[in-house]
């Protein structure tokens, strides 16, 4: 609600100001949504089709099980694939950590959650194009790995 | 001849992605009809989704409006453009750092850096932090996980994405490339 406040008040000051500008402020507004609507939409079925496919329950099974190296790919491509918003992601990864899973795996869930995006893929293609939004998320799958592995080391939990 | 066939097969993808548009509402609507478990819970995902959505985007593009007719090219290109060097990639972190919505806002907020003469690295490393370092997440990361999990993160994540980044702009400035 404040962000509408913030965004209204500068908004009216424009207006006040410079009516013309402001219009012309609003139209991009209004053509930039519109340029992005069909992969907005794709990534809006794709997220409600994910949320169903991974509900919070059976994430925390697919990360709890099986062998570590295993874990780790399992956690990395659940993370790239999950559309899980940040106020979700961390209390559950608060309950993994409670559920005795590794900081190693809930570092590669939640990296990959934030810099690997399979559902919000449609809309960063529009801005970037295919090929340049794919090395970007190849290059964040490979960080969040480079990640969980020193978080790993860190907590004693992986020894060279 | 090699044009009309990219044309269509851009316009066989289209429909095809229409027809899928029109195939999962159809499933929607069946499934609310006839109170098919499955269907109405990816129903009920999406106007979840969608009301999150409809916070938070009408306002960002307004704002990404603004900022396009009142921040001229003059004050945006010194920091983040070539001449900006640390700086930018600074400025670029703490923007990311302080914003609402993750990629879905910092990716057409990057269009509109771009247009006004941010450099590409300084871009990447924009769309790169927005997804890491956003402080309210991070102040809820770190209620969850300690501290520590999260300096770690960050100090390996940062420098790593900065990287990253300006290999991505060098390797781009050998093609035609730019941001819609």
């Amino acid at each position: 609600m404040l962000f509408w406040l913030i965004t209204g008040i500068l908004l009216l000051f424009s207006f006040l100001v410079d009516p013309d500008k402001s219009r012309k402020a609003v139209r991009i507004a209004y053509q930039r949504l519109l340029a992005i609507f069909p992969s907005l939409l794709a990534m809006l079925i794709l997220v409600s089709l994910v949320l169903y496919l991974f509900p919070q329950d059976r994430i925390i099974f697919y990360l709890g099980n099986g062998r570590k190296i295993v874990n780790i790919i399992i956690a990395a491509l659940v993370g790239s694939i999950a559309a899980v918003p940040g106020f979700i992601a961390f209390p559950l990864a608060g309950i993994l950590r409670d559920n005795g899973i590794s900081y190693t795996i809930i570092a590669v869930f939640t990296t990959t959650l934030m810099m690997v995006g399979v559902t919000t893929f449609p809309v960063e293609v529009t801005y970037l194009g295919k090929k340049v939004a794919l090395i970007r998320n190849i290059i964040g799958f490979v960080i969040a790995l480079i990640v969980a592995l020193l978080i790993g080391l860190y907590f004693g939990e992986v020894t060279l | 001849m090699k044009k009309r066939q990219t044309k269509g097969k851009s316009r066989f993808l289209k429909n095809l992605y229409w027809m899928g548009v029109l195939v999962y509402f159809i499933y929607l609507l069946y499934s609310w009809l006839f109170q098919v478990p499955s269907g109405r819970e990816i129903g009920q995902n999406l106007v979840a989704y969608l009301l999150t959505m409809g916070k938070i985007l009408p306002c960002s593009f307004i704002l990404i409006g603004l900022f396009e007719v009142w921040i001229p090219r003059e004050i945006v290109e010194p920091h983040l453009g070539y001449q900006g060097g640390i700086r930018g990639y600074i400025l670029a972190i703490v923007l990311a750092g302080t914003m609402a919505g993750g990629l879905l806002v910092a990716l057409p907020v990057s269009s509109a850096l771009y247009h006004k003469g941010a450099r590409l690295s300084v871009i990447f490393t924009f769309l790169g932090a927005s997804a890491v370092v956003r402080i309210p997440m991070t102040l809820f990361e770190v209620s969850f996980l300690g501290v520590e999990f999260t300096a770690v993160r960050w100090l390996v994540s940062v420098p790593l994405i900065i990287i990253s980044s300006l290999f991505l702009e060098k390797y781009l400035s050998k093609e035609k490339f730019g941001i819609k």
